[in-house]
């Protein structure tokens, strides 16, 4: 697969090294009350869908950038490529 | 032996005679044959058996889809089974011999199977080898394995050598035929980066093997001309005996470039085959059709051919395969084969056209309505059968039968990606169907365009709507004048006269009467059809057996071809050699080697080395004296302890973390506390996963407000770091943090025991006593008289030890000063195995005991474990099930009697506890004998086990078959106040 | 500055670099470059720019190198180059770009972490289309990028039509350079 960096370009997806669900970003505040049945859900409940899929990967022979590619599992059809970073931050994580 | 069935013309260089022998024969040929034309040349028909019945079999082909002509190529380590004659290019001394017979081709004992053949029908094994089930494996499978296979493997060690290469094009055109050609004069004239791909070893495709004419000119000089301009083209690249072997996603595809097969032996330092990844915008398949024969009984005979192919021998290579040629065609271009011999002198006897009406060829015995429907012939075809239009049956005399069934677009490249193909009533066949590789687009007879100027029109349109998509504007040229007959055929898939085998799939000798078994029994879908038969899984993938068996299956069910279905082709196109796909990566060239800054040092010494991931690290250092590894290591380990030893530890991981959240960024990735360790000073980390468990340790230091240093196991390194960033661009996107490796920036070697700090201080520039440098101690200092160094005091052996590191360009040096600096003190220098010896003395854990399975309690550390902070892993660390009172915790363990050996993965049970799951309380993670303890000791993970200290127990190891008293200990068994390390 | 006593080895392990020639292609081990990386603390981004500027010190864009008197630069990530010095004079070449940059980046000395090769050849694309999956041929001029050479991670820089420079961990230097030979010899 190729993977359109947004920074770098197209790069071979043999360069990155694959993580999972875009949802392990949403990372729950260990210290909140609740936050063993948090973590639970947050580690243990993902979706697995034959379709479009937010994902995780990272650039290890390249910028060492995680991203958030969104890909077709049935098809691997990649329609959007963002730096996790960015979303990330979307997500309210900045603090 | 003289070529007796070589005719005249041809693309052959007869002014050089090429010898080369098979099954020890010794022939003549030219330049530009096949071995299969040059065996053709010198009446060769026989050239192997096939796989189940041992049937005699010759070429059915003069291509890559050949069945049949399966030889060993070449002898000795070089020796290739199952090559197809068809495609081996010949050269000067090239030896080959039949396979899948014995004792001699000519006269086969397997060949009993044949007679056999009402036993052996589809599903023959799935039924016979059944039970008993105790049969399978003594007698059964060896049968089978014994009886399976075509060729033998040499099982010597490939001398050949493989490359791999990636390249890049806006438009990979796969096959250089009249529709790869134009296509690739459109696209390279207007400037795109084209790569022309062949399997061949002569561009023009079909136009080689045709007498037509292309733009006023014989085809293959049209196709000389066109290869001429486009290699004055800087932006093609033609790669000529270049397959296509997959495509990939988003236009990745693989290619196999035969660099040096048409040679005796590869030239010196050149590969035998580079395995291409090409990266392409666009792809033209424009890989041709192949033809398929018409099943009758007997059809597999020596000299019955597809009519394509006997006409190709003819025009390109100059052989005719008989001097009686009989055709079998139900479709014009099969015709074609007559009036090609024929303008060639060659006695064409008949024409079997199954066709009624219409008509007849001049000066040519044209039988219209008529079939085949037996030949003879043991070795060879003799004669054939022919059912006459008025019902009649007449035997003529041949020695040669060319068969057209119609031809099958070679879509195979476009239904990778699991696009069906679809079924083209005009031609009868199945053309590349929706949903294929993306920007790939079919030209030619790939597409079911089947005359010359079919192809080269789609070839040109093709390459427009490239370059159109590139944003290139490029008009339409006119196109040389070619032929451009219509496909006229009326489908006849196989004869129903006669009750014999008909066969479908030559290479897995799958008949009529097997599909027709399989129907019977009810497995009519395509897949099961497959599996069931074996149709089309031998290693031509069914090129030319397939849609025939699709046909007689739906025949049988009633059904029409579309409705009866058609499977998929997948990666390879041809068969690839494991070594193509290996490349370089093999043998001590698996994978690159990492060396230690003592490396050069400890080889002069005589090192024993060790693999760790890819790193050559000392494991010990044997004296001359010494004849037994552990004697080297007991006194490495008693020196250590007695006086100072000297390690290289350079391949612990080392991070560079800075920013001024470095300390926060820390305190998130490490479950205690960071961010209140003083500058100039070092603490024992300890990293865990969210789930909870322990992912890595090490020491981490501060050596500036906004600056530390991590150290990490050296098997972690690498995931520690992608980890880190995960944390730092994913989860807390906006902490001030920079992350780089270190790891081989610097030189590190460990100095361990009571005289660790008198040996560096000689060689230390500043006072490094206890009260200026203390224990956890960690700063930048410089050695030798002002080589920037850094001096870390840790310990991981339990004694007075200090890590110093320097710039690795003077880790060769330091290692020998530090050895001759700890000549008083009789200092040695020891590896990785005396350093499993002095940390398991010491109770420290490692790679053994962080196995991915252990939390922090388990392994005695959970009070590191701040609950004061929100840390990776610290939630799920306080799951119920990870903090049972009873749960695994680290223990050391003595054999009671000390002179009974301990092994690592035994596993605890009680004394007087049957060996059984059930009692199971846990296992020995590591193990070794301790010169200072006086016999093996070991950790262990065992349930409760901190409530066990002081009992008995017995390690057991099945595998071993041991069953050893132990007492349960403490983890430390040196020094547990620590002592040692703070003095 | 070390004692005489102390003697630097080469990635390769030898007292000097090393240069081999086969076909035409030419490898040089260079032992005469002093790195270290920079990146840019948080928001700091302008006190970088500003610093580079009075270093003269230019900090290339995505995918980029310069070459300059004194320093030169190759783009690592966001925001994270590797600066380039000429060991002789810059030895110590962290401490001069914290003299420099002072808080505003941070910087990290990276001189023996890796081994450094010039590859030259007036047919180089036929060696590097068989080591890594760059497009070199097409790639501008100071093109700089990280790669993938026989299961090595590498940093390719493009410096001329015919000249391209690697950067290989320096443990892998061996391996790395085995690597190059095998296909230099196999294109020769």
């Amino acid at each position: 697969m190729i993977i359109n960096h947004p920074i770098l370009g197209p790069r071979d997806a043999q360069e990155f090294v694959y993580l999972g669900d875009e949802s392990l970003m949403a990372r729950p505040d260990g210290m909140a009350p609740d936050a063993i049945a948090l973590f639970h859900d947050y580690l243990y409940l993902r979706d697995n869908p034959a379709g479009e899929h937010r994902e995780l990967w990272y650039h290890e022979q390249g910028d060492r950038s995680w991203l958030v590619v969104t890909r077709n599992t049935v098809t691997h059809e990649i329609s959007k490529v963002e730096l996790a970073r960015d979303v990330a931050r979307s997500m309210g994580r900045s603090t | 032996m003289t070529q007796i069935n070589r005719i005249a013309g041809g693309l052959i260089d007869r002014s050089t005679m090429l010898r080369f022998t098979f099954d020890g024969k010794s022939y003549t040929g030219h330049p530009g044959d096949t071995l299969a034309s040059a065996l053709l040349a010198n009446g060769v028909r026989l050239m192997g058996r096939s796989f189940k019945y041992h049937r005699p079999r010759g070429p059915l082909s003069a291509g890559s889809e050949e069945p049949n002509a399966l030889v060993e190529l070449r002898s000795g380590a070089r020796q290739e089974p199952n090559t197809r004659a068809t495609v081996a290019e010949l050269f000067d001394g090239l030896a080959a011999n039949s396979q899948n017979r014995w004792p001699s081709l000519a006269f086969d004992m397997m060949s009993l199977n044949d007679r056999l053949s009402n036993f052996l029908a589809a599903g023959f094994y799935y039924k016979t080898f059944m039970w008993p089930a105790a049969f399978w494996e003594k007698i059964y499978e060896p049968i089978i394995r014994r009886a399976a296979g075509l060729g033998s493997m040499s099982r010597l060690e490939d001398p050949d050598s493989y490359d791999k290469g990636f390249l890049h094009c806006d438009v990979l055109i796969i096959g250089a035929g009249p529709a790869g050609l134009m296509a690739a004069l459109t696209a390279g004239r207007a400037g795109s980066r084209v790569i022309l791909a062949d399997e061949d070893f002569r561009f023009g495709g079909r136009l080689n093997a045709e007498t037509h004419d292309v733009g006023g000119m014989p085809g293959t000089d049209w196709a000389a001309a066109t290869v001429a301009e486009l290699s004055t083209l800087p932006n093609v690249r033609l790669m000529l005996r270049t397959t296509i072997i997959g495509a990939f996603d988003h236009g990745i595809y693989s290619a196999v470039e035969r660099v040096s097969d048409h040679l005796a032996q590869p030239l010196p330092g050149k590969p035998r085959q580079t395995l291409w990844r090409i990266y392409s915008k666009h792809t033209i398949l424009a890989a041709g059709a192949t033809e398929r024969p018409v099943a009758f009984e007997n059809n597999d005979r020596p000299g019955i051919m597809l009519a394509g192919s006997l006409r190709a021998y003819a025009n390109r290579w100059g052989v005719t395969v008989g001097d009686r040629v009989a055709v079998f065609s139900n479709n014009d271009d099969g015709l074609r084969t007559a009036l090609d011999l024929q303008a060639k002198g060659v006695d064409v006897v008949a024409v079997i056209d199954s066709r009624e009406g219409g008509a007849l060829l001049p000066g040519i015995r044209h039988l219209r309505g008529a079939q085949v429907i037996d030949s003879e012939g043991r070795l060879g075809l003799k004669s054939i059968t022919v059912r006459l239009a008025n019902g009649k049956t007449e035997t003529i005399n041949a020695t040669a039968l060319a068969v057209s069934g119609g031809w099958n677009p070679n879509l195979n490249i476009a239904s990778h990606h699991r696009a069906k193909p679809k079924w083209l009533e005009a031609i009868a066949a199945f053309v590349p169907g929706e949903g294929g590789p993306g920007n790939l687009t079919a030209a030619g007879a790939a597409r079911g365009a089947m005359s010359t100027h079919a192809a080269l029109s789609t070839g040109q349109s093709s390459a427009l709507e490239v370059l159109d998509a590139l944003g290139v504007n490029v008009k339409a040229t006119a196109l040389p004048k070619a032929e451009d007959a219509p496909v006229a055929i009326t489908p006849l898939w196989h004869v129903h006269y006669g009750n014999g085998r008909a066969w479908i799939d030559m290479q897995n000798d799958v008949t009529v009467k097997d599909i027709k078994l399989a129907h019977q029994e009810n497995f009519t879908s395509v897949e099961h059809l497959k599996r069931y038969t074996t149709l089309g899984m031998a290693t031509d993938q069914g090129k030319t057996g397939n849609v025939i068996g699709l046909a007689v299956m739906a025949e049988l069910t009633g059904r029409s071809i579309p409705e009866t279905g058609t499977t998929v082709y997948r990666p390879p196109y041809t068969p690839v050699a494991m070594g193509t796909l290996a490349g370089r990566s093999r043998g001590k060239e698996f994978k690159p080697f990492r060396h230690t800054p003592s490396h050069q040092w400890a080889m002069e010494q005589g090192a024993i080395f060790v693999e760790v991931g890819m790193w050559l690290r000392t494991q010990w250092l044997p004296r001359a004296d010494e004849t037994h590894w552990r004697q080297s290591v007991d006194r490495e380990v008693l020196a250590t302890r007695k006086s100072v030893g000297i390690c290289d530890v350079t391949t612990l991981g080392k991070i560079d973390i800075q920013g001024t959240d470095a300390g926060t960024f820390l305190d998130k990735v490490y479950a205690n506390t960071f961010s209140t360790l003083a500058v100039g000073k070092c603490r024992y980390g300890l990293m865990l996963r969210e789930d909870g468990i322990v992912f890595d340790d090490g020491t981490t230091a501060r050596l500036a407000e906004h600056e530390y240093v991590m150290t990490t196991t050296t098997a972690n390194a690498v995931t520690v770091f992608r980890h880190l960033e995960f944390v730092r661009q994913c989860l807390f996107p906006d902490l001030d943090v920079q992350l780089i490796s270190t790891t081989e920036a610097w030189a590190q070697y460990s100095v361990a025991g009571p005289n660790a700090r008198k040996l560096l201080q000689k060689l230390v520039d500043q006072d490094i006593s206890d009260a200026v440098f203390p224990y956890m101690g960690a700063g930048n200092i410089t050695v030798c008289g002002g080589l920037r160094a850094r001096l870390f005091r840790i310990s991981f052996s339990g004694e007075l030890a200090y890590e110093i590191a320097v710039p690795t360009r003077y880790g060769d040096a330091l290692i020998r000063q530090l050895v001759e600096a700890g000549k008083e003190f009789d200092a040695i220098v020891y590896g990785t195995e005396t350093l499993g010896v002095l940390r398991i003395e010491k109770g420290h854990v490692a790679g053994n005991e962080l196995n991915g399975q252990s939390t922090a309690l388990n392994m005695g550390l959970g009070k590191m474990v701040s609950k004061k902070k929100d840390s990776i892993g610290m939630t799920l660390s306080q799951r119920e099930g990870l903090n049972d009172p009873n749960g695994y915790r680290l223990v050391g363990v003595k054999p009671v009697d000390i002179t009974q050996a301990l092994s690592a993965g035994s596993h605890f049970l009680e004394i007087g506890a049957a060996p059984v799951a059930g009692n199971d309380g846990g296992w020995l993670t590591s193990m070794v004998y301790s010169p200072h303890i006086g016999s093996h000791i070991a950790l262990g993970y065992l349930k409760a086990g901190d409530q066990k200290i002081g009992q008995r127990m017995r390690a057991v190891n099945f595998l071993n078959k041991t069953d050893v008293e132990i007492e349960i200990v403490s983890p430390h068994f040196l020094d547990p106040e620590g002592e040692r390390l703070r003095g | 500055m070390a004692n005489a006593e102390l003697k630097p080895l080469t990635a390769l392990g030898h007292p000097a670099p090393t240069t081999i020639e086969i076909g035409g292609c030419r490898i040089i081990e260079r032992f005469d470059v002093a790195l270290a990386s920079l990146a840019t603390r948080r928001g700091r981004e302008k006190d970088v720019a500003k610093a580079g500027k009075l270093a003269k010190l230019v900090l290339p864009g995505v995918s980029q190198s310069i070459t300059s008197s004194v320093y030169g630069a190759f783009w690592l990530s966001s925001q994270q180059w590797m600066i380039e010095a000429p060991f002789a004079t810059h030895e110590d070449i962290a401490a001069h770009l914290k003299s420099m940059f002072a808080d505003a980046a941070s910087i990290t000395e990276q001189t023996d972490a890796w081994v450094r090769f010039d590859v030259s050849s007036r047919n180089l694309q036929p060696v590097l289309e068989r080591l890594c999956n760059v497009d070199v041929a097409k790639a501008e001029m100071d093109f700089a990028t990280r790669t993938v050479i026989e299961h090595i991670g590498c940093y390719l820089i493009k410096r001329g039509a015919d000249n391209v420079t690697l950067y290989g961990p320096r443990s892998m230097a061996a391996s790395l350079l085995h690597a190059l030979e095998i296909i230099a010899h196999s294109v020769a």
